[in-house]
């Protein structure tokens, strides 16, 4: 084994196989919180949903707002490491995995939303086609099954693009632990020899996925989308809203994803593995996708005020004059003026420069969904309906604890799996020009019995 | 020939009196939800009526427009239920099935009319209105969406008791509630697939429209629209 290899080992399976007592403290710490949440969402089905802000006409509120913006960070995994490996950028082989499991995080929690902001949680599983008593289908019309199927096939899509590229690396780990460690990886390892034969189907099974998994993941964010444009409510009811809702969806994937990445770094001490270079071109695609996001709005805006169809305009004049401006500025500074001021300007195309424009554009994104699915619902057509929206602390505390959900999941992957691709690392680090799996075998040379 | 009901409110005679309210409320057994809640936005009505208020003052004339389910042909409501509790029956009425209901408040959403209402809560009564449920009308529990239903339960009580004397249905032989509390007779119900109803020549009148009709939800209420300047 070479110097290089072991030295990538030794770094990558350190938090594996060490834990300090921050860990612990952390994940106690994360661990409350989200209990705290299961907590607010048992009280609310106890209590009844009316302990919630919700009301006539504003139905959908913070928990929609939520399931919008995590399956849109979901986003930022599968779809970019699948177009990475695709056109086969060098770069990405640090990035991947970390980028994956943000997918299947994110739709899990995500997917939770939709189940808690019924008024009946009980019932879900009534949008599941089986031959019931009840003798009836689930309406196929309704845009709420589409979901179901599109999420379920994403979760599911993405979890084996997940698990594929972790096979390797579980043989890895296996060979070097002992015990019920080894016990367990060894399960996982799914019999890895690395064999040539399973290096080839390795390959291939990954091509396969990451092409599969690019029109699935487009089609689910277009498909939430169509939660809102399929229903005849003004600025919900517009045929742009696939394209904006997908082009939003990566935005916010890519800053959860700089994120994730920069967190990593620290704590883990992956200076070696994650560079500078890594969050210059995540910032890059920000950059692009943050202009991409306001040419979006910009003609979203632009067409409804000149149409000035008088519902449309009213929703649109709430959202940018009336009760919801401070809001909708906050979104536009957030998701436009920072990151295309941090991005665009090299000198500030750092590190830190790209976390700070990625938070500014998780805090702007979440401001996106929530003034998509709100001022909309408080002004349909007669106002005499008219109505508007606070939250409850009930929605507040499940929001808070789907944060703290989804950093207490990503620590924990990251004590139990390398959260870097051991082996992809270690085909990068040879030459490029002979054929992968070669290389891939002899990286991996101690991965056999 | 299958009935299809429908509704023709004259907006001329509407005095805004709210007694088609306080009927409804009786008939159907929705629940009063109290001023707290009611300052939340989660007063239910199924029927309403609506204020507008024209011109400026001393010069100010008010305007009543009774808003309730409109019964709509194309209805939102309907397709986007993942669970077929919003459906269409075969005449013609947006039916609600409370027990399919999961509670995705996306009908409510879709409806142009905000016309459909949730339960926040299990319902409860303020005494002794306790005493006064209407047996032949289901309560709705906690998390259901509900509306109005233009009084089904009259309906097929009519139905069942011409059947029963082996005759057709005639005109007149099913009222809503709102429709027989409405003092001025401004609430006409009955069907508009028979042309010589009073509904239907009333949906014939030139004064005759409907709630938002541009959206192409074809709703079977038809408002007479106001002639008189009072």
């Amino acid at each position: 084994m070479s110097e290089a290899a072991r030295k990538i080992n030794d770094d990558l399976l350190r938090p594996l196989l060490r834990t300090s007592w921050r860990f612990y403290l952390l994940v106690a710490l994360l661990g409350s919180v989200v209990v705290a949440g299961l907590v607010a969402w048992v009280w609310q089905m106890w209590n009844g949903f009316g302990v919630a802000g919700l009301n006539n006409p504003v139905y959908w509120a913070f928990y929609i707002t939520n399931f919008v913006f995590w399956i849109g960070i979901s986003h930022a995994g599968t779809l970019i490491s699948a177009i990475l490996r695709l056109v086969n950028a060098g770069w990405r082989r640090p990035v991947t995995r970390c980028a994956e499991v943000i997918t299947a995080f994110a739709l899990m929690i995500g997917a939770m939303f939709p189940v808690i902001h019924l008024g009946r949680p009980w019932l879900a599983f009534w949008l599941i086609p089986y031959p019931s008593n009840r003798l009836i289908w689930p309406n196929f019309r309704s845009p709420l099954v589409w979901d179901f199927f599109a999420i379920s096939t994403y979760l599911t899509g993405s979890v084996l693009f997940l698990v594929l590229p972790m096979i390797p690396d579980f043989a890895l780990v296996r060979d070097r632990t002992t015990g019920t460690r080894r016990k367990i990886y060894g399960v996982l390892a799914l019999g890895w020899r690395g064999t040539p034969k399973q290096w080839h189907r390795l390959e291939s099974a990954m091509q396969i996925m990451a092409v599969a998994i690019i029109p699935v993941a487009v089609s689910v964010h277009t498909i939430v989308s169509f939660d809102f444009s399929m229903a005849p409510v003004p600025m919900w009811h517009s045929t742009m809203f696939g394209p904006y809702f997908v082009a939003g969806a990566i935005f916010s994937g890519i800053a959860g994803l700089i994120i994730a990445m920069a967190a990593l770094r620290k704590f883990l001490h992956l200076e070696d593995y994650l560079h500078p270079v890594h969050f210059q071109n995540l910032g890059k695609l920000l950059l692009m996708m943050s202009l991409l996001w306001a040419y979006f709005v910009f003609a979203e805006r632009l067409t409804v005020w000149f149409g000035n169809e008088s519902a449309e305009v009213q929703v649109l004049r709430v959202t940018q004059k009336g009760t919801f401006a401070p809001l909708y500025w906050t979104m536009v500074v957030c998701n436009f003026v920072v990151p295309f001021t941090i991005l665009s300007l090299r000198r500030l195309r750092t590190i830190s420069g790209c976390v700070i424009a990625s938070f500014c554009v998780c805090i702007g994104m979440w401001l996106e969904r929530f003034l998509i699915v709100v001022p909309s619902l408080g002004h349909k057509y007669l106002p005499y309906s008219w109505g508007t929206y606070r939250p409850r602390p009930v929605e507040i505390m499940i929001t808070i604890s789907t944060f703290a959900a989804m950093t207490l999941l990503y620590t924990l992957f990251s004590k139990f799996v390398p959260i870097i691709s051991i082996w992809e690392l270690k085909v990068g680090a040879q030459a490029v020009e002979e054929p992968v799996v070669q290389h891939a075998e002899h990286a991996i040379g101690e991965a056999r019995p | 020939m299958a009935h299809r009901w429908g509704m023709a409110v004259d907006l001329d005679k509407c005095t805004g009196c709210g007694a088609c309210v306080t009927a409804c409320h009786a008939e159907n057994n929705i629940p009063i939800v109290g001023p707290a809640e009611a300052a939340r936005g989660r007063a239910m009505h199924w029927l309403r009526v609506e204020r507008y208020f024209e011109g400026e003052f001393p010069d100010v004339r008010v305007k009543f427009r009774p808003v309730m389910c409109q019964h709509c042909d194309a209805a939102p409501c309907e397709p986007v239920c993942p669970t077929y509790a919003s459906h269409h029956t075969d005449e013609g009425l947006n039916a609600q099935v409370y027990n399919r209901c999961i509670g995705t408040r996306y009908c409510a959403n879709a409806c142009p009319y905000n016309v459909r209402f949730f339960d926040f809560f299990n319902p409860q009564w303020p005494k002794p209105l306790h005493l006064q449920l209407n047996p032949d009308v289901s309560v709705r529990e906690v998390g259901v969406m509900e509306k109005c239903t233009f009084c089904v339960q009259r309906i097929n009580a009519a139905e069942i008791a011409a059947k029963a004397e082996k005759r057709e249905l005639k005109d007149g032989d099913v009222q809503t509630a709102c429709a027989q509390a409405c003092a001025a007779r401004a609430i006409v119900f009955g069907d508009l697939n028979d042309p010589e109803s009073e509904v239907a020549r009333l949906s014939r009148s030139p004064r005759a429209g409907h709630l938002l009709e541009d959206l192409g939800t074809l709703p079977k209420v038809a408002y007479l629209e106001r002639q008189t300047q009072v």
